[in-house]
C-alpha cells in the first residue's frame, strides 16, 4: 500500500479543466518528481497534496486516511515555495522556529531543534540576520529548514531551485537530495527542468495538459518514453512518421511516407498504423557519400549551424522534413552540403 | 540649456502661484491692525493669543480631533478586513463591493452631507457626535482600503500559505504574519484619514449643530463675522501641525509611500 493515493483528482477553474482524473501513488520514504511544461498541471497536483487546491471530484489519500477535506494547518506537510516565502518581519532563527512554536513546544526544545537544523543547512551564523539580507541560496536553505523542523510526514517543494544562478542549482539539488535520504522524507518535488529533475528523483511523472503521460524511473523515461510528448520533453527532437512494414522477431521493418525502410529495434506493437520514431540529434550519424540507399540512410542539405561547444548542430533537410543532428565528429559541414544521415536501429523509439 | 532654463522658470512659478497665499497669510497674521492687511503693519502676537481667548476654537478643537481620531479607527477596524478580503479573494460581486467602498470619493461631498443630514438626523434623530462620527468614517474608509490594498498587493500570498502549512490557522496567521508586514500601510492610511477627517467641511457643515461643531466649520463661521487676523493665526498653527505630522511620515516611512 502506497503512502500517498491520489484518486481520479479533478480539478477545474470554469471551464478550464485543469486536472483531469489524476491517479497517482507515491511509496514511503521516495522522492517523486512532477516534471512538465508550465501549464500542465504539476503546480495544482502539489497543491492538492498540500491542501491548498480542494479537488472537484476524487480523493487524497494519506497513509490510508481521507485527507481531501483536511486544513493545511493540520496537516503536517512541510512546503517550499518558489519565493522561499520567508517571513519578512523575522530573523533567520524565528523563521525555522515558527512551526514549533505554532506546536507549542517549549523554548528549550525550540532553541536546540533550531540550532541543530540550522547547522545542518550551514546557517549557524545567519539566525540573526533577516531575510532581506540573505542570497538567494541562503533563504532557500532557510527555506527548507523551516519546512524540515516540523519533521514533516510529507516534503513538498515547489520548483524550490528556479530562481537560483545554474550552479548553486547544482550544488542546491544534491543538497536537499542528501537531506531527503538521510531524513527518509517522503518528498514530491515540481520541476521544469528535466536534468534538475532526472538527477535527484527516484520516480518522475512527465506531466502534459492535466494528465500525467509517463510515470516511472528517470532512466526508464530517459531511454523508453512511452508518449510522443514525454519523448519530446525529454530531447528527442526528430519525430518520423513511420508505418509497420513487417516484423522479424526483435526488428521491425518499417516504412515512410515516401518508401524509404527504416529497421527498428523495439518491441513495442501499435494498434494503430501510423507510429512515430523518435531519435535524439546526437544519435544520428553523418556518413560519407557511398552509403546512398544503405538501410536506415537518408539523404539531405545542411542548413544552419549552431556551435554547441563540443560539436556543432545541424539542420539538414530531407525528404521527411529538417532533421535536427548534432555532430560530435572534428568533420565540419557547411551550408549547402549533400550528406548522408544513418539513424542506427537501436536508437530510434517507437511512440 | 534653454528648454531648461523655461522649465525652471516654469516650476518656479507654480510653486509661487502654489505658496505666495500661505505666505501671505502667514504675514497677516502678526499684524497689529485688526482687520486683514497686507503687507502688515507692525508686529504682534495678540491674534495668536487671541485663538485662545475665542472659546469655542478650543472646544471645536478637541471635537475635531476625538471624531478624527475615533473616525479613524473604526475606519480601520472596518477597512482593514475589507481590504485583505478584496485583494485576497474573488467573489461575485466583487466589482460592486469594491465600488461601493470608494464610492465616497466619488459622491460630492455636499450630496453625501446633505444625505446624511436627511437621514441620520431628520430621520433618525440622532446626536450630533455620532452623525459626525458616522459621516466621517465613511468618508474616510475609502483611503484606508486604497492604502491597506496596496501594501497587501506587495505581500507575497504564498508567505500566508508558508505560515499555514507550518500549523497556523487563518486567523493566526492574520495577526502574526499579515499585520507585522503592513504596519507602515497602516500607519500611512491612519494618517491621511486622519487628515482627511480633520479637514473635512462639506459632512460637517450640515452634521453639526448648536455649540457642537468642527474647527473647520467654527473657523467658516467665525470669518462670517469678524474680519481679524485671528483667522490666519490659527491657519498658521494649524500649518504648522500639519508640517511636523509630514516630518514625521518622512522620517518613518517616506514621502514615497504616498506616491507608489
Amino acid at each position: 500500500m502506497a503512502l500517498l493515493n491520489l484518486e481520479d483528482i479533478k480539478v477545474s477553474y470554469g471551464k478550464n479543466t485543469i486536472l483531469e482524473d489524476l491517479n497517482l501513488d507515491i511509496e514511503k520514504g521516495e522522492l517523486i518528481s512532477l516534471l512538465g511544461p508550465s501549464g500542465c498541471g504539476k503546480t495544482t497536483t502539489l497543491r492538492v497534496i498540500g491542501g491548498f487546491i480542494t479537488p472537484d471530484a476524487g480523493q487524497f489519500k494519506f497513509d490510508g486516511k481521507d485527507y481531501t477535506n483536511v486544513d493545511v494547518h493540520k496537516r503536517n506537510f512541510g512546503f517550499v515555495f518558489q519565493s522561499y516565502a520567508l517571513f519578512p518581519h523575522l530573523n533567520v532563527a524565528d523563521n525555522v522556529a515558527f512551526g514549533l512554536k505554532m506546536r507549542k513546544e517549549s523554548p528549550e526544545v525550540i532553541k536546540s531543534r533550531v540550532s541543530e537544523i540550522l547547522e545542518i543547512v550551514d546557517l549557524e551564523e545567519y539566525a540573526n540576520r533577516y531575510p532581506k539580507e540573505l542570497s538567494g541560496g541562503q533563504r532557500q536553505r532557510v527555506a527548507l529548514a523551516r519546512a524540515l523542523i516540523i519533521k514533516p510526514d510529507l516534503l513538498l517543494l515547489d520548483e524550490p531551485l528556479s530562481n537560483l544562478d545554474a550552479k548553486l542549482r547544482v550544488k542546491m539539488r544534491v543538497g536537499i537530495r542528501k537531506l531527503q535520504q538521510e531524513f527518509k522524507i517522503t518528498t514530491v518535488y515540481v520541476t521544469h527542468d528535466q536534468e534538475e529533475c532526472f538527477s535527484i528523483s527516484d520516480k518522475v511523472a512527465v506531466m502534459n495538459k492535466g494528465v500525467i503521460e509517463h510515470l516511472d524511473t528517470p532512466q526508464n523515461i530517459y531511454d523508453n518514453p512511452k508518449t510522443e510528448f514525454v519523448a519530446h520533453f525529454v530531447g528527442y527532437e526528430n519525430f518520423l512518421d513511420l508505418t509497420l512494414d513487417r516484423v522479424n522477431g526483435e526488428i521491425q521493418s518499417m516504412k515512410t511516407s515516401n518508401g524509404l525502410s527504416f529497421n527498428v529495434e523495439s518491441n513495442r506493437t501499435f494498434d494503430r498504423s501510423l507510429i512515430k520514431g523518435a531519435v535524439r540529434p546526437e544519435d544520428i550519424e553523418i556518413l560519407g557519400e557511398d552509403y546512398e540507399n544503405a538501410q536506415n540512410v537518408i539523404k539531405g542539405t545542411v542548413g544552419i549551424s549552431t556551435f554547441l561547444g563540443k560539436g556543432y548542430q545541424y539542420i539538414v533537410e530531407t525528404e521527411l522534413g529538417d532533421l535536427v543532428v548534432n555532430d560530435g565528429s572534428n568533420d565540419r559541414y557547411n551550408n549547402g552540403d549533400q550528406v548522408n544521415l544513418f539513424i542506427p536501429k537501436e536508437k530510434i523509439i517507437l511512440v | 540649456m534653454y528648454k531648461n532654463k523655461l522649465l525652471t522658470t516654469f516650476t518656479l512659478a507654480v510653486y509661487i502661484f502654489l505658496l505666495a497665499p500661505l505666505v501671505i497669510i502667514t504675514a497677516t497674521a502678526f499684524g497689529t491692525d485688526s482687520y486683514l492687511r497686507f503687507p502688515p503693519k507692525g508686529f504682534s502676537l495678540k491674534w495668536v493669543q487671541n485663538i485662545f481667548e475665542v472659546e469655542m476654537f478650543a472646544r471645536t478643537f478637541v471635537i475635531s480631533i476625538q471624531i478624527a481620531v475615533i473616525g479613524t479607527l473604526i475606519a480601520l477596524l472596518i477597512g482593514i478586513p475589507a481590504a485583505y478580503a478584496l485583494s485576497r479573494y474573488s467573489f461575485k460581486g466583487k466589482g460592486f463591493v469594491q465600488g461601493l467602498f470608494l464610492s465616497p470619493v466619488i459622491v460630492p461631498g455636499i450630496v453625501f452631507g446633505f444625505s446624511l443630514l436627511k437621514f441620520l438626523i431628520i430621520r433618525f434623530e440622532m446626536d450630533i457626535i455620532p452623525s459626525l462620527l458616522i459621516g466621517h468614517t465613511i468618508v474616510i474608509l475609502p483611503y484606508i482600503i486604497r492604502v491597506i490594498s496596496s501594501s497587501l498587493e506587495n505581500f507575497d500570498y504564498s508567505i500566508e500559505e508558508a505560515a499555514i502549512s507550518l500549523g497556523a490557522s487563518g486567523l493566526k496567521t492574520f495577526f502574526i504574519v499579515i499585520l507585522p508586514n503592513v504596519t507602515s500601510g497602516v500607519i500611512a492610511a491612519f494618517i491621511l484619514a486622519f487628515i482627511n477627517s480633520f479637514n473635512n467641511v462639506p459632512i460637517s457643515i450640515f452634521l453639526s449643530g448648536p455649540g457642537v461643531s468642527t474647527l473647520p466649520i467654527q473657523m467658516m463661521s467665525y470669518v462670517e463675522y469678524y474680519f481679524d487676523p485671528t483667522i490666519s493665526a490659527l491657519s498658521v498653527i494649524l500649518m504648522i501641525m500639519t508640517a511636523v505630522l509630514m516630518f514625521a511620515i518622512e522620517r518613518t516611512l517616506g514621502l514615497s509611500f504616498f506616491t507608489k
